[in-house]
């Protein structure tokens, strides 16, 4: 028992260990809930390119600041709310197939990206971070960020909860309602780009899409309730966060990977639990 | 947010003129003229691709016409939350994580306004609403739990919780047995007696002529609307049908090969 104690806390005695833990948590609890309109609307790809697509904005930022982590939110930040309004703007006025459309646009910023990283000499590291995540880097500062944004995507599903849920399940019923439904699909696509932004360190570009869909995924397999979903995939991915984390520390994994298997395992437990019971 | 237009008294509740509509680059309606008077139930029957969702989208305020007036008590459909549309049952996503209280609510998203919650006399609203549909019973259930005929009688509700004035009824008949389209037109009765306007869009001549005030035959423009006895004409459906209509033994039995192909629900999961 005792050992099983000290090998919980012993990882907690650093500083990093315990930024890193609150973030991933709290990454989680956002992602998750934002996720359940993701999930319920069919948006895994958008969610998926938009991620993909702010790497140049991320790339910019840090050539500009010559490799500095601290101002990179707000270029992550910016880049994804324009491409997350872009793409909504491209996907209704498009001769060509949406989901073609986003792709065409994702892969080439993507390209661009990788592109503008690979002109700075440390290039395979920066990237890898951008890629995949480094939540144990995360400073105090980061953590503040993560709190506040997070805090005001919380705060606006709070708010929006019944336009949104409406406007999800019965568009036309939203329209026939007078529900300004193209400000609320807009203020929804902004939720998920802050989502996006918030989470950069955390998972990383190519993972993103993992913490947006599968805790959210994962409820929907175990309740009828929309308030319960979201309740249930904040607290998977509060624990993918933390079992990950742990992992991570101990396997020496990295630490966004290690977050996102756990979380995938939750989601098999889930659906093989499901299928069981049928 | 959400704006909400006076009724002008003494005006058809629905008031369409001179209406066309291009959908997917083809004229899905031409020339579209009739208006509706307060409590009247009509049914609109036509062949599969005849513009009845599209009349009924655009009635709805849903979709803009290229050309034409659609006026609701005299006032523009955008400017009004008293319009329930019920969409076909094959065009909702059933494994929503929603009960069916839930959705009724969502009825009266509007009337709660921005930022507010549910209060005790939207409850109320909803509540009765469910006992008017016969559904207090299964209000926490999910709603791919209900049967076909219960699924409807929800979006029923869910108008009634809209405080609709004019319902539009999107082959509400399509794929229920028999009791359950029993159910649905027994409940027509009821919303003929609070004074509520209904259209239906249906594939059923016989409960056309048997349940509805008056009947319009589209097929792209009205090709007759009136009295059921003055609209089923064979040369009225057949005008309509064309050639997927053959008369029965030269007597004036019409069978209609239109199929619904929606068929009985694949979604109780």
């Amino acid at each position: 028992m005792d050992t099983l104690i000290s090998l919980l806390l012993q990882p907690l005695s650093y500083e990093f260990m315990q930024r890193g833990m609150l973030a991933a948590v709290l990454v989680g609890i956002v992602c998750a809930v934002v996720g359940t309109y993701v999930v319920l609307r069919g948006m895994a790809f958008f969610g998926d390119a938009l991620a993909h697509t702010i790497l140049p904005g991320i790339a910019l930022g840090y050539l500009v600041s010559g490799g500095a982590r601290d101002t990179l939110f707000w270029w992550a930040l910016g880049t994804s709310v324009i491409a997350a309004l872009g793409i909504g703007a491209i996907s209704k006025n498009s001769q060509i197939k949406e989901d073609t459309a986003i792709g065409i646009i994702f892969a080439g910023m993507f390209a661009l990206g990788i592109a503008l990283i690979s002109t700075v000499r440390s290039y395979a590291v920066d990237l890898s971070h951008f890629l995949f995540g480094d939540v144990l880097s995360v400073s105090a500062h980061s953590l503040w960020l993560i709190l506040i944004f997070g805090g005001l995507v919380l705060l606006t599903v709070f708010l929006f909860y019944k336009e949104f849920t409406t406007l999800s399940f019965d568009p036309i019923l939203a329209a026939t309602l007078r529900l300004p439904v193209n400000l609320l699909n807009n203020l929804l696509l902004t939720l998920i780009a802050v989502t996006v932004a918030v989470s950069l360190q955390t998972v990383g570009v190519a993972l993103m899409v993992a913490m947006l869909v599968t805790p959210a995924a994962t409820a929907y397999l175990l309740t009828h309730r929309l308030s319960h979903m979201m309740l249930l995939a904040a607290i998977f991915a509060s624990l993918s966060g933390i079992i990950g984390l742990y992992l991570s520390f101990y396997l020496s994994i990295a630490s966004g990977a290690a977050i996102v298997l756990t979380a995938t395992v939750f989601f098999m437990l889930a659906f093989g639990w499901k299928r069981i019971k049928q | 947010m959400y704006s909400h237009t006076h009724h002008k008294p003494n005006q058809p509740i629905l008031d369409v003129s001179n209406l066309n509509v291009r959908y997917n680059g083809h004229m899905a309606l031409e020339d579209i003229t009739f208006h509706l008077h307060e409590g009247e139930r009509v049914a609109v029957v036509g062949p599969n691709g005849a513009g009845k969702s599209t009349l009924f989208k655009v009635v709805a305020g849903v979709l803009q016409p290229q050309s034409g007036e659609v006026n609701i008590y005299g006032s523009r459909p955008r400017g009004h939350v008293c319009i329930g549309y019920i969409p076909q049952r094959n065009q909702v996503d059933w494994t929503f994580p929603v009960s069916v209280a839930d959705v009724v609510m969502m009825g009266r998203s509007a009337k709660l306004g921005p930022f507010n919650w549910p209060h005790k006399k939207d409850w109320e609203f909803v509540n009765h609403a469910l006992e008017t549909v016969e559904l207090r019973n299964l209000a926490s259930r999910q709603i791919s739990q209900l049967s076909g005929g219960q699924q409807q009688r929800m979006f029923i509700a869910r108008a009634l919780a809209q405080e609709a004035e004019l319902m539009l009824m999107d082959e509400p008949l399509t794929g229920l047995d028999t009791p359950s389209q029993e159910g649905i037109l027994n409940l027509l009765d009821r919303l003929k007696q609070e004074r509520v306007t209904v259209m239906v869009a249906t594939h059923d001549l016989e409960q056309a002529a048997s349940h509805f005030d008056r009947i319009m035959l589209l097929n792209h423009r009205i090709v007759a609307f009136g009295k059921p006895a003055e609209v089923l004409h064979t040369d009225n459906l057949l005008s309509a049908y064309g050639g997927r209509l053959k008369p029965i033994d030269g007597q004036n039995i019409l069978n209609i090969d239109d199929c619904c192909d929606e068929g009985e629900d694949g979604h109780t999961h």
